[in-house]
Order: structure tokens, then sequence, then C-alpha cells
């Protein structure tokens, strides 16, 4: 596979939400507002290639019986780092995305990504395939919070669209679900799947 | 009356998936039919029940009081993993009937992000004790398995419904979840 196609997998063929339907509780659960799924898709995708880079270097020293376990603690570091990274510089998305920034350690994207990709590969590759993966991955959120804050609260990363109160809904739990179906369905239209 | 609040509204006003968006891969993955939802949905009861009880007790005796609060994430994953684990041989040990109904479904909750969710949750909020967090947990997981049945019901009408092509799959059993969220909304109201 070439660098370039290892980098842009993430981005539509493998994308980790609309095609691979994996990280859907942070998908669903941040993304009320596009500048809320933006921050979190970005603070998987340090993780994702934190991680990924760790477990490339360490692969040949961990033992293949203890390797989940091993990646599990190499991540849930990093996800700590984030934490009380953005705990400090930016509180006011910490408070919004709350629990879900400690559950990036259970976000199946990147343990799959550490056991899928970073075990077999050298340091570069799975940089790259970290930051595609990653940033695939904050793309499908930041789109998706466009979208709900759109028909929500009628603006764009706060800047106002239309004046008057957009259908609330759409900011709530049942539109995460119901816009996400529309999105998924329109990209199988768009790959001729459907 | 206090806790006959928490019950309903960890069972239904704050519905574990369709309001607190947790849990989501087996809400998707295992409900294609009522009886495996069932099962898993008792799998995570029985789990997110010990796993707070466990994971409160180290939060108060062990990270606390040697504070070293920012070890919570590592900790609470580690330690939700190994209890998983030995859930599962006690089980084989201890019930065989019940393991081999919960068998398949117990590796699967490691990576049920509404496990460490709630554990999390449980031990952030301020006025839980012991008892309250276990009573949290334990109605949260009745919650989680109830929308997964419900879900899963609708879902094996849906398979017999005319969808149209391209919202085949998938992108209906999203908007199934929707609707249903939409109709726990209407809970909200109670508490």
């Amino acid at each position: 596979m070439s660098k370039f196609k290892i980098f842009t997998k993430g981005f539509f063929a493998e994308n980790a939400v609309f095609v691979m339907l994996l990280g859907l509780c942070p998908t669903l659960g941040t993304t009320t507002s596009a500048i809320n799924g933006l921050g979190m898709g970005l603070a998987t995708t340090f993780v994702l290639v934190m991680s990924n880079a760790v477990v490339s270097l360490v692969k040949r020293q961990i033992p293949d019986q203890v390797r989940i376990p091993s990646f599990i603690v190499i991540i849930a570091s990093f996800v700590t780092i984030v934490e009380l990274l953005m705990q400090a510089y930016v509180p006011e998305l910490y408070d919004v995305l709350g629990i879900f920034i400690p559950l990036i350690v259970v976000n199946c994207i990147i343990l799959g990504r550490a056991e899928a990709f970073a075990s077999k590969n050298n340091v570069f590759d799975s940089i790259l395939d970290g930051l595609g993966m990653g940033l695939g991955f904050a793309m499908a959120l930041t789109i998706l919070g466009s979208v709900r804050e759109i028909l929500g609260s009628g603006s764009i990363f706060n800047i106002t669209i239309y004046k008057g109160d957009g259908a609330l809904v759409f900011v709530l739990a049942p539109g995460a679900f119901i816009v996400l179906g529309y999105l998924i369905a329109l990209i199988n239209r768009l790959t001729k799947k459907a | 009356m206090e806790y006959i609040l928490l019950i309903i509204s960890a069972i239904f006003v704050n519905n574990v998936i369709l309001s607190r968006f947790l849990g989501l891969c087996p809400f998707f993955g295992v409900s294609k039919q009522v009886g495996t939802a069932a099962g898993m949905g008792g799998a995570v009861v029985f789990v997110m029940t010990i796993a707070t009880i466990v994971t409160y007790l180290l939060q108060k005796y062990i990270l606390v009081s040697f504070h070293i609060e920012y070890m919570q994430t590592i900790t609470f994953i580690l330690v939700i993993a190994a209890l998983v684990q030995l859930v599962e041989i006690i089980l084989k040990k201890v019930s065989p009937s019940l393991y081999q109904a919960l068998g398949i479904y117990l590796p699967l909750i490691t990576t049920n992000c509404a496990v460490l969710g709630i554990a999390i949750l449980a031990v952030g909020t301020d006025g839980f004790g012991l008892i309250k967090s276990t009573l949290f947990a334990a109605s949260s997981a009745m919650g989680f398995a109830l929308a997964l049945v419900i879900f899963a019901g609708l879902r094996e009408h849906l398979d017999l419904a005319d969808v149209p092509k391209g919202m085949k799959g998938v992108p209906i059993a999203f908007i199934t979840a929707g609707l249903l969220a939409l109709a726990f909304m209407g809970f909200s109201g109670i508490a």
C-alpha cells in the first residue's frame, strides 16, 4: 500500500464512522455542535496517533498473550494526558465533552488500529495511519455536528445562518440518531452500495 | 422516595443508551433478535453493578486517599477488564447454567463503554454513597437492557417491512433508534 493510500483510506474507503460504524458513542454524544464534534475528533486523533506510534515502537517487546492489556495501558496513558491538557487549556470544551473524554480509552477505533495496523507496521506508516483515521473520524464528527447545529440552532461554528429557533430535536438525543441514519444512507447512495 | 426517583430517572429519563449515548456498539451489534438482546442485557446488569461497586471502593479507599485521582481512567479500565475475566471464571465454576446463558456476551462487555461510563459517572456525582452508586448502576443497566430488548423487537419487525432500498439495514436502524429516543424523551417530565 502506498503512503498516500495509508493516509487517505481513513477519510473515505474505511471511514471509521460512516463505513465501519466504529466509535459511535462519542460520534452521537458529542456532536451537538460543529465545534464540539471537531474538538472531540481532534482529541481522539491525538490519542490515536500517539498510541499507534508507541504500539508500533514496542511491538516486538510485548509478548503476544498480553498484547491487548498492554495496548489498553498505552492508550489509557495518552487519554489521561489529553484529559489533563484539555482541563488546563480548553476548560469550556472539557466541560461540554465531559465523560466522553475518559471514554476515548474504550473507543474501538483506537484499539482496533493498534491491533490491526500498528502492531504489524513500522512507526512512520503507523503514525500516518493514525493521522488519516483520526482526521477521518474528526471530519465525520464535524459534518454530523454541523448538520445538527444548522438544523437545531440555525448556526454553524457559532456563526448564525438563519434567525429564529431551529428544530431543537436535532440538538437533543433523537436528532443524533436520525441525522446519522440519513447521512449513512446518503453515503451508501453516493458510493453506489445501494 | 429519593431512591425510587433515582431508579426511575436512571432507567427512563436518563436512559443510558437513548439519552446518555453510552454502549451503542452492543445496541446496534446484538439487537437483531430479542433472545440475544435479553442475554446481553442480563450480562450487562450483572457486570455493571459489580464493576461500579468495585470501582467505587477503589476510588474512595485507594485513589482519593493516596491523592492519585488522575490515575482514574487507567485504573478503572484495567479493573473492569480484569473483573469481566474474573466474573467469567467464577460463573463457569459456580453457576454453569447462568454461564451458558451469558457466556458469549461476557467478553464483549469489556469494550462496552457504558460500564466504564457509568462507573465514572457514579464516582463523579456528588452525594452518591455506596448504596446510591450501586442502585444507580443497577438501574442504569436495567435501562440498557430495556432499550436493547425493545429495539431488538422493533428490528425483528423491520426485517419484514418494506423499507426503501437506500435505507435498508443500518440507516433505518438509526432512524428507528431516533424515534425510540424520541419516545423516551416523553419520560423527561417525570423527574
